[in-house]
């Protein structure tokens, strides 16, 4: 278990950190999520001792990470942004390295290394040079790392960033294996990846806590508004007409597209579902629909509303729009490529 | 501390670093020695090994510059800082390494007084009291350079920083001499040193007041005293900075045959206060 308490960190000018406060309970996977530059990784840092705070407590397992710092650290992993390893190393070499670090006896050594190493699937691997591994094994390598020792929880700062999608969803499935012995902490700013993960989310903004509960009742906090867009041949005034007897009809939203064809936005009243009286009110006026879809508002309205005052935000979260769309778990490096350089 | 010095010691060993520095000081020592013993005659080793104390600006940069400046550039200290290690242990563990590499060669040099006793006589309790000097010197130098790479992220800041203040240091006699040495200018001195002491108070702690005080402290308190006696003012800076010369202490033991335990203590002592300044340089850029 890990409490954070008003935790601020300071930087000159710069607020990195605004007053954080939250517990860590054991057992479940958390995510971070929050934009660029909102101050993630400056609280793993501070979480994991490697950052002093301005102010503020973290208390792991009952000790301060300040007065009993090696007490405290021996119960976190920690992978930070980028994984920390040597480069002439070979990898189980290093792997043999972390674990004296951290103190597992010298018996035990073996049987830990071997364990991490067949949890990460790096065990063909063991004789590499660290180099020489393509970014996605160095990232296993650095989680092999984080887990040795067996500590409570484990941290990891943008596990997924750089990779591509078929080791993206490697590692997700690793975590999700981490997970049944360990707490986890994961930080990201792609929500599609938090929201399929993580247990509990905690959004933060500008080094604020804005929200942390879990992804259902999350988007449930949004719930209300839910819309429906429709494409058709049809143009303004006929849709209008069309659709003038449906009174739970909030707001209609118009867009011609260069075909020709309208897509309209209608925006309905709280807890009415009047998908297939629009469906019949097209097809009484033998106007064709050529698609008709319902958008329930996800969590990333959730972040849009509780991060909107940010200019950069909204570039995040289009991101993670961008994201949505190429069917979740499969996105394209390129966009990948992009977030890391936002 | 055990882990780090083994993985130290082992990639000084696979990336050539170690290697090349071994070689670079066996080879110096080499043609010193051969120069010095087998060819002039001389019988002490002591008088080869004064000679080749510029040997240090060139090896201890070398050896030096990759301790902490690598690690801080390739975010390896993060882990080595979130680990359940202290970090006086971290740095300790990475002083050791870098002096027994350096102990490579000084064994190796143990073996030539033997040589020389082959062709003549020899005072082992000379020699080997000079090698002692030589290794004790190179290990404060170390901790000098090993300070300097804590400092920044470029190893070769880390390298042209050492090789710089070691240059200081190995000219240090000479260059005192180029102070001022009458009364005045002693004062002067005195106070502009004391001076740039309460700036980097005033950096540290960042309070107008307190460093005002000591700054009219530091003025008035030598004023008084020049008033009073000012004879006493004579060569003050002079011989306290001479005091200071890490070059003299090898001397003493290689010229003028003197086992001058006060400056073995002084290079460990040196040492000593590097090491903690290194740690403390770490320390604080967890607060910055």
């Amino acid at each position: 278990m890990i409490e954070v308490r008003h935790l601020v960190k300071r930087y000159d000018d710069n607020l990195a950190v605004d007053d954080l406060s939250f517990t860590i309970e054991p057992g479940k996977i958390y995510g971070f999520l929050g934009p660029n530059g909102a101050g993630k990784s400056t609280t793993m840092n501070i979480m994991t001792g490697y950052l002093g705070a301005t102010s503020g407590d973290v208390i792991v397992n009952g000790h301060n990470i300040l007065d009993e710092p090696e007490k405290a650290k021996k119960c976190i992993g920690y992978l930070p942004e980028m994984p920390p390893l040597y480069q002439d190393m070979l990898v189980r070499e290093y792997l043999e390295f972390v674990a004296e670090l951290k103190g597992v006896p010298k018996t035990e050594r073996e049987n830990e290394v071997m364990r991490s190493m067949r949890l990460v699937r790096i065990v063909d691997m063991q004789n590499r040079l660290i180099r020489n591994l393509s970014k996605g094994y160095r990232q296993r390598v650095g989680m092999a790392q984080a887990m040795i020792g067996s500590p409570d929880t484990i941290i990891l700062d943008e596990p997924t960033v750089g990779l591509d999608p078929k080791q993206i969803i490697e590692i997700r499935q690793l975590i999700r294996e981490l997970a049944k012995d360990h707490t986890v902490i994961l930080s990201s700013h792609i929500l599609a990846e938090v929201q399929e993960v993580c247990d509990y989310i905690m959004i933060i903004s500008k080094g604020k806590l804005v929200a942390s509960d879990t992804p259902d009742h999350l988007e449930e906090l949004v719930k209300g508004s839910e819309t429906i867009e429709i494409t058709t041949g049809a143009d303004e005034n006929k849709i209008k007409d069309i659709l003038k007897e449906i009174h739970e009809i909030e707001k209609i939203s118009y867009e011609k597209d260069k075909d020709g064809n309208t897509t309209a936005r209608i925006d309905v009243k709280e807890g009415s579902d009047i998908c297939e009286k629009v469906f019949f009110a097209f097809a009484d006026s033998r106007t064709a629909l050529r698609s008709l879809s319902t958008i329930r508002a996800s969590l990333e309205d959730v972040f849009l509303e509780l991060t909107k005052n940010e200019a950069d935000d909204r570039a995040a979260v289009a991101d993670t729009r961008v994201k949505k769309k190429e069917k979740d778990s499969t996105p394209k490096e390129e966009t990948n490529k992009d977030e890391s350089n936002l | 501390m055990k882990a780090i010095y083994k993985k130290e010691m082992r990639s000084y060993f696979t990336s050539m670093i170690g290697c090349v520095f071994i070689a670079f000081v066996m080879a110096l020592l080499g043609i010193y020695f051969m120069v010095y013993n087998l060819s002039n005659g001389y019988t002490s080793f002591g008088s080869a090994l004064s000679s080749i104390s510029f040997i240090f600006l060139i090896a201890v940069p070398i050896l030096t510059m990759r301790s902490f400046s690598e690690e801080r550039h390739n975010k390896t200290d993060q882990l080595l800082l979130t680990a359940p290690v202290s970090l006086p242990r971290v740095v300790m563990g990475k002083y050791l390494a870098m002096i027994t590499v350096f102990l490579i060669p000084m064994a190796v040099s143990c073996t030539f007084p033997l040589i020389i006793r082959h062709y003549g006589t020899v005072s082992f309790k000379l020699d080997y009291s000079c090698i002692l000097a030589f290794y004790l010197m190179g290990c404060a130098y170390i901790a000098v350079g090993m300070f300097l790479s804590a400092l920044t992220e470029s190893q070769i800041i880390a390298a042209v920083s050492t090789f710089a203040v070691l240059f200081l240091l190995h000219l240090w006699d000479k260059l005192v001499k180029y102070l001022p040495t009458s009364a005045s200018g002693s004062l002067i001195t005195l106070i502009i040193l004391l001076s740039l002491i309460v700036l980097l108070i005033y950096k540290v702690t960042k309070n107008w007041f307190l460093s005002g005080i000591i700054e009219a402290a530091a003025v008035i308190v030598p004023v008084v005293f020049y008033i009073v006696k000012s004879a006493s003012f004579e060569n003050l800076i002079t011989n306290a900075l001479k005091n200071l010369s890490l070059r003299t202490v090898l001397e003493n033991f290689t010229t003028n045959n003197i086992f001058d335990i006060k400056g073995l203590v002084y290079y460990v002592s040196v040492a000593f206060v590097f090491i903690f300044l290194t740690i403390q340089s770490q320390q604080k850029r967890r607060w910055s």
